[in-house]
């Protein structure tokens, strides 16, 4: 069965029915998480049994000789802010440690019925606040490449879980970069969507302007699969927006030649770890050498994506957060002697430090004498770093930067102040900003951890990102090196 | 910029989030430092341009205005902490009259 586990959904798929049945594939990955999920600790909960079912209903199926859906038996993670029927939905907080939610998320719901199965949910930062998967209410996530290292956040459970073997693909979402960042921690490819391409209906919201749900895969094409499976218009949630769903694998191999690739100055600037540094822009070379265009362009603004980005998602975040009030849903504190105290008391005990300080933040940016200053101000400069994007795609048709800034970082190194660990995110922060899609596909290793190179393109252009990760992917061999976890 | 105590128990209050001693003291340096950090801001020029408060301009949505099945009661009163008939329960908020 270990012949199995890491190989992409494309390679497997013409196998089902014939020599490989879903059963035999889903058990595959069900061994993997008991071998090596004692280590990792990539799912928060486990849903062996009902993924047996959906392995039996489809194999039934199978044996129907009945056309099968696109994902048909693809062995998936769903990160525990997305919505799932029946299945807690913890969010990493243990202010919805025992939520229980009567419905699936959007997104959760397409991916079931192009027919994969869902393995788990997988562990976050808590509502999805961090960059190393540190502040989930429950435990850390270890990096399966080096299990003294953090597998980056806040989707650290879904790239470690497609990483170690414990799930072929996964689902995340990504307010600042918590699918790329994550991906390019772990080795693995993740992409987030442009906004409004994918329905967050059934997510958990954080910052509500910038959330979006993405995939996390093994390869380009297998990201490119469960993309398809998940994007559209979706009439619950009126920020998914009305625009044509191409066919993001039919041009996957059209190549980059004559294609215009950006390189932003900033990008390569102070911050930015050596190695890394080299091993982007080997990977732009590369992309040079396959017939991309490159051209040196600038963002003048990144220095200020970040203050940006944490007074908005913080903002927006204090008041989505409004409604942990231990009324109707979720923990309550035992201590409540009246309303002010029900609240107060059920948010002190249930929501961990981060969680505290970014609704302390987000409430003072919009508080009487403060919202000029902080908030509006943030959303003005937003408009310019949006802007600058704009500039720059009148000259490109994508830009290529690092993920992040340093390969990797070890458990605990950056808890005790939290700047330097949303500096993790300074690459990636500027996208959601401008709500363009991003992907992040591996580029190179560092002593062990894997480094990865960011393709952002026009909103809605998806397919050329795709491209462009696919080529660069397709002419490097890093997408094919396991974790040493799971080689044994 | 410095936020003191004062400054972050009334931001507390607001938040409704009851904080000890150790945290009103924690987040008091903690934010006084990110938003020094975040001070960076104002050497932009920004007077003149227009906020953005969503990357994607999506104008009102309309939907036609359907009955449709909502969430069976029981299945939403069972979620919360306490419940009673079919009711969630909650500490009195009005005074009872004496």
């Amino acid at each position: 069965m270990r012949e199995l586990v890491g190989r992409p959904y494309h390679e497997l798929r013409a196998r089902l029915g014939k020599d490989l049945s879903v059963r035999e594939l889903v058990e595959a990955y069900l061994d993997a998480i008991e071998a090596f999920d004692g280590q990792v600790r990539a799912y928060l909960t486990v849903t062996a049994d009902q993924a047996r079912e959906q392995a039996r209903a489809l194999d039934d199926r199978l044996a129907r000789k009945e056309p099968l859906p696109p994902l048909a038996g693809m062995p998936v993670a769903v990160k525990d802010n997305l919505c799932t029927r029946g299945v807690r939905t913890t969010c990493g907080s243990r202010i919805l440690e025992s939520f229980v939610p009567p419905y699936d998320a959007t997104a959760v719901e397409r991916l079931r019925e192009a027919g994969a199965v869902v393995l788990g949910k997988t562990n976050l930062d808590e509502f999805a606040m961090g960059s190393s998967t540190e502040n989930s209410g429950f435990f850390p996530t270890r990096n399966p490449w080096r299990l003294d290292h953090v597998p980056g956040g806040s989707s650290g459970g879904s790239a470690a879980a497609v990483a170690a073997g414990e799930a072929l693909a996964a689902l995340g979402s990504d307010t600042g970069g918590s699918i790329r960042q994550p991906a390019c921690l772990c080795g693995v490819v993740g992409l987030k969507p442009t906004y409004g391409r994918v329905s967050r209906y059934g997510l958990v919201a954080f910052a509500s302007s910038l959330d979006q749900i993405g995939p996390l895969a093994l390869d380009v094409r297998d990201c490119a699969l469960v993309l398809q499976a998940i994007s559209g218009r979706d009439p619950r949630d009126s920020t998914s927006v009305e625009v044509p769903v191409p066919n993001f694998a039919a041009s996957l191999e059209a190549g980059v030649r004559g294609l215009r690739v950006g390189v932003p100055t900033e990008f390569f600037g102070e911050g930015l770890q050596p190695e890394v540094r080299h091993a982007v822009l080997d990977a732009v070379r590369v992309l040079e050498g396959l017939g991309a265009v490159v051209e040196e362009v600038t963002l003048p603004t990144l220095e200020y994506a970040l203050p940006t980005y944490y007074l908005i998602a913080c903002a927006e975040a204090s008041s989505n957060l409004a409604r942990y009030d231990g009324v109707a849903y979720g923990y309550r504190s035992p201590r409540a002697r009246d309303l002010y105290t029900l609240y107060a008391r059920t948010r002190a005990e249930g929501f961990g430090p981060e969680v505290k300080r970014r609704i302390m933040l987000g409430t003072f940016a919009l508080s009487a004498g403060y919202y000029e200053g902080f908030y509006k101000k943030a959303q003005q400069v937003r408009t310019l770093v949006r802007r600058d994007f704009d500039r720059c795609f009148e000259k490109v048709d994508v830009l290529a930067t690092p993920t992040s800034p340093v390969a990797g970082f070890r458990l605990g190194e950056r808890t005790t102040d939290p700047l330097q660990m949303y500096l993790a995110d300074v690459y990636t922060i500027p996208v959601n900003l401008a709500g363009l899609p991003g992907i992040s596909v591996p580029c190179g290793f560092v002593d062990g951890l894997p480094v990865g190179l960011q393709v952002v393109g026009r909103p809605f252009d998806e397919v050329t990102v795709l491209r462009v990760a696919y080529a660069y992917e397709q002419a490097t061999d890093w997408h094919r090196h396991r974790c040493p976890l799971f080689r044994g | 910029m410095r936020i003191t105590p004062e400054v972050v128990e009334r931001v507390a209050r607001l938040s409704r989030l009851e904080l000890s001693a150790e945290e009103r003291a924690t987040f008091a340096w903690q934010l006084s430092s990110i938003l020094e950090y975040f001070a960076r801001l104002d050497r932009l020029a920004t007077e003149g341009v227009e906020p953005t408060s969503h990357a994607i301009r999506v104008a009102n949505v309309f939907r036609d205005d359907e009955v449709t099945p909502s969430l069976p009661v029981e299945e939403v009163v069972a979620m919360a902490p306490q419940a009673h008939e079919g009711f969630v329960v909650v500490p009195r908020v009005l005074e009872a009259e004496e």
